[in-house]
């Protein structure tokens, strides 16, 4: 990362880049939405078939995928914020929405 | 100095002229009167190959102003120029311009707004976007227009600024009488404003960065805003220094604001614009009728010159304000808050008096500059109290 943003909350306003510009290039990353979800999607490994639908159709790249299936570990929940477009595209209905608890990773 | 042409022609056409000659990338821009023969006279200019110009013609002056701020992000040197409802219409767009520091110029051919519909001059266009962050000088003549377009360019691509500028004139009176008028050649335009070197350009694709991003949710929102103003505040001594290199090139002066016999002024009218010839011309025949009449001009209204203003009227006995705009419901014109602020820290009081004038084009007449500094001359002797706002000349 070559942006260091570690002390961005003591910066002051000369700091910051001009005209609010994001100088580097695919830090969406370190930017954790995870905690906007209210609702998590749960997967259901027996009823999916691997299509991969899901990996297509999520707008966060939040669905992780191994040797061309997804993966045991299938949701990025930092990054997942709960939208359901998967399990409303899932064409098996392997995923469903369920309400999130009070354990909420931390908002950035 | 460069030997330079002298041409009569019109404001519109001359700003037409420095646009060409400051060689914009892109230019985006809608027609609208009276602004609509700068940018007709532009179109001309790269039909005909002589300045290389992407143009773009837009369906609204919302498109135009997106399209230059998206041109201007993605590195470009972008003007345009618009007027009236059209300013208008830009509204959002001035503010994402300048919060996204992107140094476009624009010409504002001023004009009144509607209702009741009008086409003719008044300032209320630009005094509606005064807080837009837009760098805003004005012109008194076609000769200014030309001048102020160029610095405003020069001033506005500094690395120390990065703001946009509004280059000011007023509508028919400046846009589109003849004037006499005094043009470089591209060349010495061209070294004078120098080659544009963008930073943050999206086109720059070996440095990616994302422009418009989000600041909120307790983001840094308040931040960015404090560079813009600090941005501004260093705008101020900039404009000095483009203005006095402009001055030994052109041999016209330039100041924040232009004076006239303010050695020993008691009475004095300040204004912007074209009225500004009229106030200079009634205060040169009080002279020479012994009455102390100065006159003061504002070429630039943001950064407002608080401290030259109230430095050049300490001592005077009575001011009056020339306001070409309404701000309804507060105690004066946009030009008459600003003035009264800038004497507010002055040990003597000094009495200042706004007079609305002109507004729709609503003719400037001598002798109502006249009864302007009669006024005045009354309140300095004490034989009347100062007013509250008038309406000069309006029935």
């Amino acid at each position: 990362m070559k942006w260091d943003v570690s002390s961005m909350d003591s910066w002051k306003a000369a700091d910051f880049p001009r005209g609010a510009v994001i100088p580097e290039a695919g830090n969406s990353q370190y930017y954790r939405t995870g905690g906007w979800r209210s609702d998590r999607p749960i997967r259901d490994a027996e009823t999916c078939t691997n299509c991969l639908i899901c990996w297509i159709m999520c707008p966060d790249s939040a669905i992780r995928t191994a040797d061309e299936k997804l993966a045991d570990d299938t949701f990025d929940l930092e990054h997942c914020k709960g939208c359901g477009i998967c399990a409303n595209e899932c064409p098996v209905e392997a995923i469903t929405m369920v309400p999130e608890g009070c354990e909420l990773p931390e908002v950035k | 100095m460069p030997e330079q042409k002298t041409v009569a022609t019109t404001g519109n056409l001359v700003v037409a002229e420095a646009m060409r000659q400051c060689a914009p990338d892109v230019v985006a821009a809608y027609p609208i009167t009276p602004q609509t023969t700068i940018v007709e006279e532009f179109a001309k200019f790269v039909a005909q190959g002589r300045v290389h110009t992407e143009y773009v013609t837009v369906e609204s002056e919302h498109s135009a102003m997106s399209a230059c701020v998206g041109a201007s992000a993605a590195g470009a040197r972008v003007m345009t120029a618009t007027s009236s409802q059209g300013l208008a219409l830009m509204w959002e767009e001035l503010h994402i311009a300048s919060g996204m520091r992107l140094p476009i110029v624009m010409a504002n051919a001023n004009r009144a707004l509607s209702a009741p519909i009008n086409i003719h001059c008044d300032h209320g266009d630009i005094m509606g976007a005064r807080d837009s962050g837009w760098i805003t000088l004005f012109a008194e003549t076609a000769q200014e227009a030309y001048d102020n377009t160029i610095i405003a360019l020069k001033v506005a691509e500094d690395p120390d600024v990065l703001l946009p500028a509004m280059s000011c004139l007023d509508g028919f009176i400046t846009t589109h009488s003849i004037d006499r008028i005094d043009l470089f050649d591209d060349q010495t335009v061209l070294d004078f404003v120098g080659q544009y070197v963008p930073s943050n350009a999206l086109l720059d694709v070996e440095n990616p960065v994302t422009h418009g991003a989000f600041a909120g949710l307790g983001g840094p929102y308040f931040e960015f805003k404090r560079s813009q103003r600090q941005a501004m505040d260093r705008a101020a001594g900039v404009i000095d220094r483009v203005g006095a290199d402009f001055a030994k090139l052109s041999g016209r002066p330039f100041a924040p604001i232009e004076v006239d016999f303010m050695d020993d002024a008691e009475v004095v009218v300040i204004s912007i614009g074209s009225t500004a010839g009229n106030v200079r011309h009634v205060a040169k025949e009080l002279r020479a009728q012994g009455i102390k009449a100065g006159a003061v001009k504002v070429r630039c209204f943001r950064p407002f010159p608080f401290a030259a203003l109230a430095a050049i009227l300490k001592g005077v006995k009575a001011v009056a304000v020339l306001d070409r705009a309404e701000s309804f419901g507060a105690e004066g014109g946009p030009l008459f808050l600003e003035i009264r602020s800038a004497l507010y820290d002055l040990e003597t009081r000094v009495p200042v008096v706004d007079y609305i004038y002109g507004l729709g084009g609503s003719d400037v007449k001598l002798e109502l500059i006249r009864q302007v500094f009669d006024d005045l001359s009354d309140i300095a002797s004490g034989a009347m109290a100062p007013t509250g706002l008038v309406y000069l000349g309006a029935r």
